[in-house]
């Protein structure tokens, strides 16, 4: 699939965002390349649920624009970049009947959605729980099959909100190793996350917001390691911003 | 006078006579077919009602919590003018059948549907509506997704309405007229039979309806519980 044109790269060009007169965003920039893992770090509040959002369709920014290297993220008319929420919807289906019900929403035929679906859950180590209600699980599998779900729709880009915030260590290293596992065969990762821990293992480059503005952008390792700007020396040394 | 009274009532049942049959059949047929009806226009109408954000929505919200509670009798009464030789839809012929009676009922039923699926789904639509948006289920497109999920509750609004056709009697009399063995009802006939003063059967139907409500309520919680268990 990945020798395909991807819809990379994606641009956010001077991102605003204005909700009941409160300025959010005060233009956002920075580039996705095919293949990065992006970490947007930041307090709460710092506007990197915002963001992703917005970068995904799900808000129109007021002003400034998104950028996709293909047809507004589309190919063949097919949508290929999926999110992963903070909090994991899941239908009240089975494991399963939530796979192929994403599959089905996103155009996939019938007769395509059940093999694609087992692929996803053998692959990702689910195929013991396929049956089980989505609504039961524990949070970690909840969030395992989040990712999954999203998976199995193959975006070229996956956005996550958060994805370990209220996982246990154990459910962290699987989803972890599961990000890896889904950058290793060629899906661009963009996430947020307030774990520094979690950007320095994860990503290849970073974005430190605070305030509704990104104060530090490039390669993670020199962000994280070795930020220029003083707020951004403070948050990575863990003084409070806020 | 109530012991014989409850012996003639189980010895109609029990021997099945052909016209208190006859009248537990037309009851269900008319009270199922509105619920029918009623389910499918209720259901999206009510899903869309959640999801759509229009001018006047409040109010159209007030008024079907409203018209949950309009008086069977009223109801029988509009029908009457609308299917009467005179009134707009005179034509039909339907007045006095149980074409009629499904009209009504349905309109009783109808907002109890309406209403009770809204709240679901609103409830639903606010929890699914990041997943389903990004998917690009948006707008109606996720209307079968959101009452899929809301199956159980919905299953409860149907029982909901069932229960109103079924136990009402204002409006299927005044429409259906009480014709033996054609438009009688279980209810209108319990409203004839007593002020006839033929209280057997007036009981024996009386335990019918209570026992059919009963054995479908059951059917129902049954389903749903195991479904439950099933989808969490």
């Amino acid at each position: 699939m990945h020798d395909m044109p991807s819809i990379l790269p994606l641009a956010a060009r001077n991102l605003v965002f204005e909700a009941e007169g409160k300025r959010l965003l005060h233009g956002i920039d920075f580039a996705i390349a095919r293949g990065d893992r992006l970490a947007l770090v930041g307090p709460n509040g710092a506007g990197k649920t915002l963001t992703l959002r917005i970068l995904h369709g799900l808000l129109r920014p007021t002003t400034g624009s998104v950028l996709w290297g293909l047809d507004e993220g589309k190919r063949n008319g097919r949508k290929r970049h999926a999110m992963v929420f903070q909090k994991p919807v899941m239908l009240r289906r089975s494991v399963r009947g939530n796979i192929e019900h994403a599959l089905a929403a996103a155009g996939f035929p019938r007769a395509e959605r059940r093999e694609r679906a087992r692929d996803a859950l053998a692959r990702f180590g689910l195929i013991s729980i396929a049956e089980r209600p989505a609504r039961v699980l524990s949070g970690g599998e909840q969030q395992r099959l989040a990712i999954t779900r999203a998976a199995a729709l193959e975006p070229d880009l996956l956005f996550l909100d958060e994805p370990s915030s209220s996982l246990d260590p154990g459910a962290t290293r699987q989803v972890e190793a599961m990000l890896e596992d889904l950058h290793n065969s060629g899906v661009t990762l963009v996430f947020s996350t307030h774990d520094l821990g979690q950007a320095r293992r994860l990503a290849s480059r970073a974005a430190i917001l605070n305030k509704g503005r990104v104060i530090e952008y490039g390669p993670a390792r020199d962000v994280l390691e070795a930020p220029k700007s003083a707020e951004a020396k403070a948050f990575v040394a863990g003084d409070l911003l806020w | 006078m109530s012991d014989s009274a409850f012996a003639a009532a189980l010895s109609m049942i029990t021997s099945l006579d052909p016209e208190f049959v006859g009248i537990v059949g037309v009851s269900l047929q008319v009270s199922l077919t509105a619920v029918l009806i009623a389910a499918v226009i209720g259901m999206p109408a009510g899903a869309l009602l959640a999801m759509k954000p229009f001018p006047g929505r409040s109010v159209v919200i007030v008024v079907v919590n409203a018209l949950m509670g309009l008086p069977p009798v009223v109801a029988g009464l509009v029908v009457y003018l609308m299917l009467s030789r005179s009134g707009p839809m005179g034509g039909l012929g339907f007045l006095f059948t149980p074409a009629a009676m499904v009209i009504a009922q349905t309109i009783l039923v109808l907002p109890i549907v309406i209403a009770l699926t809204r709240q679901v789904v609103e409830d639903l639509w606010l929890e699914y509506r990041d997943h389903l948006t990004s998917l690009g289920q948006t707008g109606s497109a996720a209307i079968p997704t959101l009452l899929y999920d809301a199956r159980f509750a919905l299953a409860i609004a149907l029982l909901a309405g069932f229960g109103r056709a079924s136990a009402e009697v204002g409006a299927v009399f005044i429409v259906g007229g009480n014709i033996a063995g054609f438009t009688r009802t279980m209810t209108t006939a319990i409203a004839l039979e007593t002020s006839k003063g033929d209280l057997a059967v007036a009981l024996g139907l009386g335990i019918v309806l209570l026992t059919l409500t009963l054995l479908i309520n059951m059917f129902v919680f049954g389903a749903s519980r195991v479904g439950r268990r099933y989808v969490g």
